[in-house]
């Protein structure tokens, strides 16, 4: 007998020649035996040795075969320790009690080797059978509680990661269901140096937690790109760059970000493959939808993908209310989906848009659907200057080394005029002088404003004016991207001059662009209120500098920044 | 000594199986069966009877005794019905018939030590 079949085997019966030839008879088959001459002795024997396999005869003196089996059974505990009991006994409701005391079988004398051996086969594939059993259940707990542990950790850390911006800005609400990370949902919100809001609603494909790797990455570049002052479509462009390198062919995501501007009124949109989000007045009436025109993240390839944006004015009390699929797809006992009708009902019946992210909630519980593991929702008001949080500043050093006289110039040309934004290489080159870091937000805005000023109204000769009401949003921004599109020559020149001046300093920006130049004095005079709607944000360059002023006819915008 | 009390095809594959201890078991039942029969005459209940009865039928059928296996099979049930009356004769019968066997065994103990 092979030694991997040889087992344990406990012999308890009364009669000595009955002993005598079972252990001889089980012991030649391979196995190996302790012998007990009653129930109390096996007992003993059995909680000392731990055999595998126990013969008990029925009736023996001073405990019985029935007794026996009992307390071995609860010793055994989960194990299946097969009892086959040894019986002369004839009567039905012998052989029941033999059963009911947890034997697994019987064997009547006289005692044939043949069907004793057969049996003990018989019951050791059952015992065998039991212990594999148990070691996989015992398995699968083990690797069920791994499982959940791995996802208490990767969410403890995802949540420090999705956390770090200022998803808890008193402008935003939004919901997501506990686990909704690990259905690949993903919202993320930070300011910008300049004080915009940028804001990302993602869903990844799949579940489980290979849709919650590639947050991480995309929360990476989100954090990282807004902090230094990138504009949606860079951010997009390495977003959509990195989650193609490293996700398989299968996987992308679908996400709807946001620049929410209050120093120009508006905002800008890219949906990719999320539902309509909807942008609402401050009465609650949908003013338009945040409808997806393009592939989701992660899909095509860097030249192929398309960064385009749309831009939206939007005025302080007006809000956004993004979602996932997961609320429209939410489904009844019928399997009927809630659906985007249902939603459409809730927004019109909505009076009070404070209450519309109650409203849906209720409607969703009313609708008697299992709620779905994976709705997000998000409530965000357009704020206004005053309740805006500071951005953070990008980082600190001692400031020993800040150089203090220096001069740059940077120009661009032709292409690079079509995809590249020099402003956050320039905000981060300014951030080494330490007397600028405090007013990083507002040489962000300065930069920012004379920078697309001189492409879009010098370089591509677009009218401001075109702006004033929604319909002129969306076609200003169709020109620019039409003339964009089309630019074959021109110029933006960036000029920086640092100097040191008494325990200070002084920084002369100077924007020069190749086009036509604008009267100066005829856009200064005009009221403020509609120049930050439509106006050229001269006025705001002129707040945030300590000194603003225009010259070559318009050609040159010259800022002074003294501290 | 007739089929009626020994099963010989039961002996040889005992003595097969035991090989060494064929030897040992045949003492054995010899010791054991005088003490169930001292059992059976000291009996001072019907369950004691029936026990010292049940076993020396389960050891009796593992020695290819059958005569006596049978017998001691009778009594074991005779000791369920009430009263006992005409048990002794029972019991004297089981004590002959393992005289008759005993000896059949003593000689198959002298002829195995001898070989």
């Amino acid at each position: 007998m092979p030694a991997e079949h040889a087992l344990t085997v406990l012999v308890a019966e009364d009669s000595a020649v009955d002993r005598l030839l079972l252990a001889q008879i089980v012991r030649r088959q391979g196995h190996h035996v302790f012998t007990a001459e009653n129930g109390e002795q096996a007992v003993a024997l059995f909680a000392e040795q731990r055999p595998q396999l126990v013969l008990l005869d029925a009736l023996m003196p001073v405990m019985d075969g029935f007794e026996a089996a009992r307390q071995i059974k609860a010793l055994a505990g989960e194990a299946l320790v097969p009892i086959i009991f040894l019986t002369s006994l004839s009567e039905e409701d012998a052989l029941v009690r033999c059963l009911e005391a947890g034997g697994d079988d019987f064997m009547a004398k006289p005692y044939s080797a043949v069907i004793l051996a057969a049996k003990i086969r018989a019951m050791d594939r059952l015992r065998r059978l039991q212990a594999t059993v148990l070691e996989q259940r015992d398995q699968i707990t083990r690797h069920h509680h791994h499982l959940l542990n791995e996802q208490r950790v990767a969410k403890a850390v995802f949540d420090k990661v999705a956390h770090s911006g200022c998803i808890t800005a008193p402008n935003i609400r939004y919901l997501q269901s506990p686990y909704a990370l690990f259905n690949g949902d993903l919202l993320l919100a930070a300011f910008t140096p300049a004080g915009d809001m940028h804001v990302l609603l993602g869903d990844f494909t799949g579940h489980g937690l290979p849709a919650a790797v590639g947050a991480m990455p995309l929360a990476e570049v989100f954090y990282g790109m807004t902090a230094k002052g990138y504009g949606l479509a860079q951010m997009l462009r390495e977003m959509n760059a990195k989650l193609k390198r490293i996700l398989p062919v299968d996987m992308f995501c679908c996400a709807l970000l946001l620049n929410l501007s209050v120093q120009r009124g508006a905002v800008e949109v890219w949906n990719g493959g999320m539902p309509d989000g909807y942008r609402l007045s401050a009465d609650g009436e949908v003013l338009g939808r945040l409808r997806s025109r393009h592939l989701p993240l992660g899909i095509l390839a860097p030249e192929r993908f398309d960064d385009s944006t749309e831009v939206l004015p939007m005025a302080a009390g007006e809000r956004l209310l993004l979602l996932s699929d997961g609320v429209v797809d939410t489904a009844d006992e019928h399997e009927r989906l809630f659906g985007v009708e249902r939603l459409r009902e809730v927004l019109a019946a909505n009076r009070d848009p404070a209450q519309l992210f109650d409203e849906v909630m209720q409607a969703l519980a009313r609708f008697g659907g299992s709620p779905r593991d994976d709705i997000s929702l998000c409530d965000i008001r357009m704020f206004s200057g005053e309740d805006r949080v500071p951005a953070p500043t990008l980082y600190s050093d001692s400031g020993r080394s800040s150089p203090l006289d220096w001069a740059l110039a940077f120009e661009l040309r032709g292409e690079s005029l079509k995809r590249f934004n020099p402003v956050p290489y320039l905000v981060q080159l300014l951030q080494e002088i330490h007397g600028l870091r405090p007013r990083t937000g507002a040489l962000h805005n300065v930069l920012s404003e004379l920078f697309s000023n001189a492409l879009e109204h010098g370089v591509l000769g677009l009218d401001s004016q075109l702006k004033r009401d929604v319909q002129g949003f969306a076609d200003y921004y169709e020109e620019r991207a039409r003339r964009l599109a089309a630019l074959a020559d021109g110029f933006v020149r960036i000029d920086l001059k640092v100097e040191p001046s008494g325990p200070g300093g002084r920084l002369t920006i100077e924007v020069r662009d190749s086009g036509a130049g604008f009267d100066v004095q005829r856009v200064l005079s005009r009221p403020s209120v509609e120049q930050e709607l439509s106006g050229r944000g001269l006025h705001l360059v002129r707040r945030l500098g300590s000194h603003a002023e225009w010259c070559e006819g318009g050609r040159c915008a010259r800022v002074r920044f003294d501290w | 000594m007739t089929d009626m009390h020994i099963d010989h095809k039961v002996l040889s594959d005992l003595q097969e199986v035991m090989e060494d201890g064929y030897l040992q078991l045949l003492d054995t039942f010899l010791e054991d069966s005088e003490q169930r029969l001292n059992q059976l005459h000291e009996a001072k209940s019907a369950d004691e009877l029936g026990m010292a009865a049940h076993s020396f039928k389960g050891s009796s059928s593992n020695m290819g005794a059958v005569g006596l296996s049978r017998l001691c099979q009778q009594l074991e049930e005779r000791v369920k019905e009430r009263p006992l009356y005409g048990i002794e004769d029972l019991i004297n019968r089981i004590d002959q018939e393992y005289l008759e066997v005993k000896g059949f065994y003593r000689s198959e103990r002298e002829r195995v030590s001898a070989s």
